[in-house]
C-alpha cells in the first residue's frame, strides 16, 4: 500500500502536504485518475476535441468575404469543366490558388451537393444558406484533422529532459496545447474562415517528418503543400538548400563544412523526381491545354499594391509611417507644397497603392531583392554549417518572417506561418521562449483588425487573452523564471493600451469620422515594432549559435 | 502551473463559449406580436425608467400586464431599471416608451447580451470559483476541474445566453448563499439568499433547505443560549433585507398584495407546455387538469411537494452538515420542479445548480442529471432556433465532465453509495449494480441522441403534433423521479462519516 502511494506520488509530484492533509486524502484518489499520465497520450485527443468544440461553437459567427471565395471555388470546380476553372470570371473573387487546392475543393463539393446543390451554381454571388454555413465551416473543422494529426507527430519529436513532473509540465503537452489551441488559426479558420489548418498540417507534418530523419515524406509533403498554397514558396529556400546539403550530400568534413566528395546523385534523382512528378501531377494537365500563363497570371497577381488595406505590420508599414511624418512635417515647416503631393490614400477597404510623397516608391523586384537580402544569411548559414532538423526549422522560420517583413502585399494572416513552426523550437530553449513570446503577442494581436465586427470582439479579446496567458505561464514554468526583459513587457503591455484606444476610447471621439485609418495605422505600426524587433534576435540568436560553433572548433 | 492561471484559463474559456452562443438567435427573435423572453426583459426596462415605481405591478394606460408585465420580484426590477439607464446613455430609442416596443436590433442584441454576461461575471462566476476552491475536496487540479465543468453546464448557457433571461443573477446569489454558509459566515448566507430569493420568486424551491439548515444550526448551538442569539440574529437579517428590497412598495398595503399576485399567478393552470414534471407525464394518462377544479389542483400539488421534500428537510434539521445540506438542496427543488403547482420547464436549473455541486462527489448521476436536464429543455432550444449550440455544447459538456472529473472510474457500489439499493433489493440476482449504473447512463444518453435526432429530423404524425415535446418530456421525468429517489436514498440513508472512514482504511 505504502509503495503504491509512493509510486502515485511521483507520477503526479503532488506535494506530499497535500496528500497528507487529513480529510482530504479519500479525494485524492479521485485526482490520480483525474490527471492522465503523461506517457498513455489519453490527454491529446481530449485537447484535441476541445478545441473541436470550440471551433464548432462558433459556426454561427461572422464571416469574412473568403467565405464566398472558397463558395465560389467550390461552385467553379463542380459544375465548370478542368479547362474553364482558371478562366471563369463570373465573381470578382477568381480562383487564384494552385490546382491541387482546385482538386481539393473538387472533392470537397461532392460532400457539398448533400447539404444544398445551390451553393453548387456559380451564378449564386453570396450565396449563405444555413446549411451551406454549416456544411463550410464543418469542412474547415473536419480537414483540421490533419493539422491535429501533424500536431501529434510534432509532440513525439520534441526533445525533452529527464525528470518527472506532471503532465501540464511537459515540453509536448506544451507543444500540443500552443499550436492545437493557437489563437491566430482559431480566428484565422474558425471565424473570419480560411482552410489553413488543413494547409499548416501538412506544413508540420512535414517538419516533423524532416526531425524524424523521414527527409523524402517531408519533400513529398511539401512539394504537395506549394501546390496546394503557394504562399509556403516563401520557406521553400529553407527546404531547397537543407534538402541538398544535409540530404544530398551525406558526409561533412571535420570542420562541418561541405564535403563535396559525399554527393549522392541517387538521392538527388529521388528528390527531383518527386518534385517534378507532383508538380506534373498538379499543373500538367494545365500545361497540356496550354493554360499555364493564365493559370500563373491568377497565381501571382502583381497588380495589386505594396502594403494590403490593412497594413500587415512589417518593414513597409513603417516605412509608410515615415513617409507620412515626413510629408506632414514638410507641409507644417512650409517646405513641401501640399497640392503637389500625391493624395495618399490609406483609408480605402480596396486593394490599390499607396503613393509615397517623400521617399521612393517601391516596386515589386525592390521588395523582392529586399527578401532575397534578409534570408540570405540564414540559408548560408544552414549551408555552411548545418545543424540538422532543427537548424532547418530555425532557417524556416526566418524565412518566413524575412518574406513577411519585405514581401510584396503581404497579408497579416501570413505571420502564421512563422508562429506556428517556431513554437516547436520556442518549447526546447529558453531563449527561443523569449522571442517567441514576443512574435506571437504582438503577431496575434496584429490579427486583431480581421475581426473588426461587435460581436465579435469579445470573443477574440477572450481567444486571446486565454492563449496568452496559457503561452506565457507555460512557458516560464518550463524554463522556470521570466522569459522577458522589463522593456519588453513594458512593449506587450503596451498592447493592452493600444487594444483600449482603437476599439473602444478611438470610436467614441469625433475623429472617428474625419480619420476613420488612425487605429489601423496605429495597430500595425506599433505591431511592426515587436515583429521587427523578434526578427533581429531570432537572427542574433542564429548568428549566435554560428560564433559559438567556429569557437568550439577553434 | 499555478491555479490562478489555471482558472484564470478555466473562466475565460467558460465566457468564451458563453459569447459564443450569444451571437446565435434568442426567444422571440423576430415574431411579432408577442416576441420572447428577451423582449420581456427589454419591455421591463423600458417600464421601469419611464414608469413610477407604483405603477410598475399595475395595468394602466401606460403599462398594459397582458404584455409581458413585470411579474418577478423587486429587485429584478431594480436591476432592469439599472440596465435602462445604461441603455438610455447609450441609444434612447431602446427604452423609448411604448416606441420601443418590439425593439430589436445589432446593437441592442449586443447590449443585452452584455448585460448578461456582465451579470454572470460579477455573480455566478466568482461564486463557481469559491465554492470549487473553498468548499469541494480534492487537489488543486481536481477543483480546477471542478470549476471548468460547473462553467461549462450547457443548460444555464443556453438559457441565459441563447434564449435570453437573467438566471445566473438568481443562482449566483443563491450559490453565494451556500458558499458563504459553507464558511460559516451564517448572516451573509442568509443575506444572499433573500437577494436571490428577492431577484426570483422560483427561489422558493431552495428556501427550505436554507431554513432547515440554519435552523438546525441554532438548535445545534442550543436554543437556549447561543442558539437563540443566532437566529435572532439571523431573523432580523432576513426581515432588514426584504423590508430594504420591498421598501418603495412598503407604503400601501395595496402595492403589496399587487405584487404578491403578480408573482404567484395561480389562475394559470397546473402546468402549460410540455414540461418534464408529474402533472404533465400524469396528463398523458389521466386528464388531471380536466378532472380536478383549479382550487383541489392547488391543494393537491401542495400536498404531494410538501410530502416529497419532508425527509430531507427532517434529516438536514437534524443533521446540518454542508453535505446534507447540498443533497436537501438538489432534494427539495428537484421536488419542487416535480410536484409543484405552474412549473415551466426552466426551471430545471434550479435542482441543476445544487446538482452542479455534487459534481465532485458523484459525478456519474451528477452529469447524467445535468444532461437529463438539459435534454429536457430540448423543445424550447428548437423553437429558439438553438439546434447548433445545444448539440454543441452537451457534447462538450458530457466529454469534458466524464474525462475531467473521471466519472466512469468513480462507478463502483461504493462510491455511487448503492449500498441501500443492495438492501432494497435483497431478491435481486447478485450483480453489480455500479456496472448496471453505467450501463443504464449509456443507454439513456443514447435514447437523449436518439430523440433529439428524431425531433430535429422527423415530422411527427398529423393526429400528435407535439408527440416528440410529450416524448421527451417523459422520458425527462423519468430521469428525474429516479434520481430524485436516488439523491434522497444516499442523504437519508448514507451516513457520510462512516464511509469516508471506511475508505480511509482501505486506502
Amino acid at each position: 500500500m505504502c509503495y503504491l502511494y509512493v509510486e502515485v506520488q511521483s507520477v503526479l509530484s503532488i506535494p506530499p502536504r497535500l496528500i497528507h492533509r487529513g480529510q482530504a486524502s479519500v479525494y485524492d484518489t479521485g485526482c490520480v485518475m483525474a490527471t492522465p499520465r503523461a506517457d498513455d497520450w489519453s490527454w491529446f485527443p481530449a485537447l484535441a476535441l476541445g478545441v473541436s468544440f470550440l471551433k464548432c461553437i462558433l459556426i454561427n459567427a461572422y464571416h469574412s468575404t473568403d467565405f464566398e471565395v472558397h463558395r465560389n471555388w467550390l461552385a467553379i470546380t463542380h459544375s465548370l469543366p478542368v479547362s474553364k476553372w482558371y478562366h471563369e470570371n463570373t465573381s470578382e473573387w477568381t480562383l487564384d490558388y494552385p490546382p491541387l487546392f482546385a482538386w481539393f475543393e473538387y472533392s470537397l463539393s461532392h460532400v457539398a451537393q448533400h447539404f444544398d446543390k445551390e451553393m453548387l451554381v456559380v451564378q449564386n454571388l453570396i450565396y449563405t444558406s444555413p446549411a451551406t454555413i454549416l456544411f463550410q465551416r464543418l469542412s474547415v473543422i473536419v480537414t483540421d484533422i490533419v493539422f491535429i494529426y501533424a500536431v501529434k507527430e510534432c509532440c513525439r519529436s520534441v526533445r525533452e529532459e529527464k525528470g518527472s513532473k506532471d503532465l501540464l509540465g511537459h515540453p509536448f503537452f506544451i507543444l500540443a496545447a500552443l499550436l492545437l489551441w493557437n489563437f491566430g488559426l482559431l480566428i484565422v479558420d474558425h471565424i473570419h474562415f480560411q482552410y489553413n489548418g488543413f494547409l499548416f498540417g501538412i506544413l508540420l507534418l512535414s517538419v516533423a517528418r524532416h526531425l524524424q530523419g523521414r527527409h523524402l515524406e517531408g519533400a513529398l509533403l511539401f512539394t504537395v503543400l506549394l501546390n496546394l498554397k503557394h504562399i509556403y514558396l516563401y520557406i521553400a529556400p529553407a527546404y531547397g538548400i537543407f534538402l541538398l546539403r544535409s540530404y544530398c550530400f551525406t558526409k561533412d568534413n571535420t570542420d562541418g563544412s561541405v564535403r563535396w566528395s559525399s554527393f549522392s546523385p541517387v538521392r538527388l534523382v529521388a528528390l527531383g523526381s518527386i518534385v517534378i512528378s507532383v508538380g506534373a501531377l498538379s499543373f500538367g494537365p494545365f500545361i497540356a491545354m496550354g493554360q499555364l500563363p493564365q493559370v500563373l497570371s491568377r497565381l501571382f497577381p502583381f497588380k495589386r499594391g505594396l502594403c494590403h488595406a490593412y497594413w500587415a505590420p512589417n518593414v513597409w508599414a513603417l516605412y509608410n509611417m515615415v513617409d507620412k511624418a515626413l510629408s506632414v512635417l514638410g507641409v507644417r515647416l512650409k517646405l513641401l507644397d501640399v497640392a503637389k503631393l500625391p493624395k495618399a490614400s490609406m483609408t480605402g477597404g480596396l486593394v490599390q497603392e499607396f503613393q509615397h510623397s517623400i521617399l521612393p516608391s517601391v516596386s515589386p523586384s525592390i521588395t523582392l531583392i529586399c527578401t532575397l537580402l534578409s534570408i540570405m544569411p540564414a540559408v548560408l548559414s544552414i549551408w555552411c554549417r548545418p545543424r540538422g532538423a532543427r537548424g532547418f526549422l530555425r532557417c524556416l522560420v526566418i524565412c518566413a518572417l524575412g518574406s513577411f517583413m519585405f514581401g510584396w502585399h503581404v497579408h497579416e494572416k501570413a505571420i502564421l506561418m512563422a508562429i506556428l513552426p517556431f513554437s516547436i523550437l520556442a518549447v526546447e530553449s529558453r531563449e527561443d521562449a523569449g522571442i517567441f513570446l514576443m512574435l506571437t503577442t504582438t503577431g496575434h494581436y496584429s490579427l486583431f483588425p480581421l475581426l473588426f465586427t461587435a460581436a465579435e470582439l469579445p470573443i477574440k479579446v477572450l481567444l486571446m487573452l486565454l492563449f496568452t496567458l496559457y503561452s506565457f505561464t507555460s512557458l516560464k514554468k518550463l524554463f522556470r523564471g521570466s522569459l522577458l526583459n522589463p522593456l519588453e513587457t513594458t512593449y506587450l503591455l503596451g498592447l493592452v493600451a493600444v487594444e483600449i484606444l482603437c476599439e473602444v476610447v478611438y470610436p467614441l471621439s469625433p475623429w472617428q469620422h474625419t480619420l476613420p485609418f488612425v487605429p489601423l495605422l496605429v495597430t500595425s505600426v506599433y505591431c511592426s515594432l515587436g515583429v521587427s524587433y523578434s526578427f533581429i534576435r531570432l537572427y542574433v540568436s542564429l548568428l549566435r549559435q554560428h560564433g559559438t560553433d567556429k569557437h568550439k572548433q577553434l | 502551473m499555478e491555479n490562478w492561471s489555471l482558472v484564470s484559463i478555466c473562466v475565460l474559456f467558460g465566457l468564451t463559449a458563453r459569447w459564443a452562443v450569444s451571437l446565435n438567435s434568442y426567444s422571440g427573435a423576430g415574431k411579432p406580436p408577442m416576441f420572447g423572453d428577451y423582449e420581456a426583459q427589454r419591455h421591463w426596462q423600458e417600464v421601469t425608467y419611464n414608469l413610477p415605481v407604483h405603477e410598475w405591478y399595475f395595468n394602466t394606460t401606460d403599462n398594459n400586464l397582458n404584455y409581458w408585465g413585470l411579474d418577478y420580484p423587486p429587485l429584478t426590477a431594480y436591476h432592469s431599471l439599472l440596465c435602462a439607464h445604461v441603455a438610455k446613455l447609450i441609444n434612447p430609442d431602446w427604452v423609448e416608451l411604448h416606441a420601443s416596443r418590439g425593439h430589436e436590433s445589432y446593437g441592442h442584441k449586443l447590449f443585452m447580451r452584455a448585460t448578461v454576461l456582465v451579470a454572470d461575471l460579477l455573480i455566478y462566476i466568482p461564486a463557481v470559483v469559491l465554492y470549487s476552491f473553498y468548499l469541494s475536496e480534492g487537489s488543486n487540479k481536481k477543483k480546477v476541474c471542478t470549476v471548468l465543468c460547473i462553467l461549462l453546464y450547457p443548460g444555464l448557457i443556453l438559457i441565459d445566453y441563447g434564449h435570453f433571461q437573467y438566471n445566473s443573477i438568481s443562482l449566483g446569489l443563491a450559490l453565494w448563499g451556500v458558499v458563504v454558509l459553507g464558511l460559516g459566515w451564517d448572516v451573509l448566507g442568509s443575506l444572499a439568499f433573500v437577494l436571490s430569493l428577492n431577484y426570483k420568486q422560483m427561489e422558493l424551491y431552495h428556501s427550505l433547505p436554507f431554513f432547515c439548515y440554519l435552523l438546525g444550526k441554532c438548535f445545534k448551538q442550543g436554543l437556549a443560549g447561543r442558539g437563540l442569539f443566532l437566529l435572532v440574529k439571523i431573523a432580523v437579517t432576513v426581515l432588514v433585507t426584504f423590508a430594504l428590497c420591498w421598501l418603495p412598495f412598503l407604503s400601501d398595503p395595496g402595492q403589496i398584495l399587487q405584487v404578491v399576485h403578480r408573482l404567484f399567478p395561480v389562475g394559470r393552470g397546473l402546468f402549460e407546455d410540455k414540461v418534464a414534471n408529474t402533472w404533465c407525464s400524469l396528463n398523458v394518462l389521466i386528464k388531471i387538469k380536466t378532472i380536478l377544479s383549479t382550487d383541489t389542483q392547488l391543494y393537491f400539488s401542495l400536498t404531494t411537494t410538501l410530502l416529497a421534500i419532508l425527509p430531507s428537510s427532517i434529516k438536514l434539521l437534524m443533521k446540518p452538515t454542508l453535505w446534507q445540506f447540498k443533497l436537501a438542496l438538489v432534494n427539495s427543488s428537484l421536488a419542487f420542479f416535480l410536484f409543484s403547482f405552474q412549473v415551466h420547464e426552466k426551471s430545471i436549473l434550479l435542482p441543476a445548480l445544487p446538482v452542479c455541486l455534487l459534481l465532485n462527489d458523484l459525478p456519474l448521476p451528477a452529469i447524467w442529471f445535468l444532461q437529463a436536464s438539459t435534454f429536457s429543455m430540448l423543445p424550447l432550444f428548437l423553437k429558439d432556433g438553438l439546434l447548433v449550440p445545444y448539440v454543441v455544447t452537451s457534447l462538450a459538456f458530457l466529454f469534458f465532465s466524464i474525462y475531467l472529473l473521471s466519472a466512469f472510474e468513480h462507478c463502483s457500489e461504493d462510491k455511487l453509495r448503492l449500498g441501500p439499493y443492495r438492501r432494497l433489493l435483497i431478491c435481486m440476482p447478485r450483480m453489480d449494480l455500479g456496472r448496471v449504473t453505467k450501463w443504464k447512463f449509456y443507454f439513456s444518453i443514447t435514447a437523449m441522441a436518439g430523440l433529439s435526432f428524431m425531433s430535429v429530423s422527423l415530422a411527427p404524425p398529423d393526429q400528435l403534433p407535439d408527440l416528440f415535446p410529450l416524448l421527451v418530456s417523459v422520458f425527462s421525468y423519468l430521469h428525474f423521479l429516479g434520481l430524485l429517489l436516488y439523491f434522497n436514498i444516499v442523504q437519508i440513508a448514507e451516513p457520510p462519516q462512516s464511509v469516508r472512514k471506511n475508505q480511509k482504511k482501505s486506502n
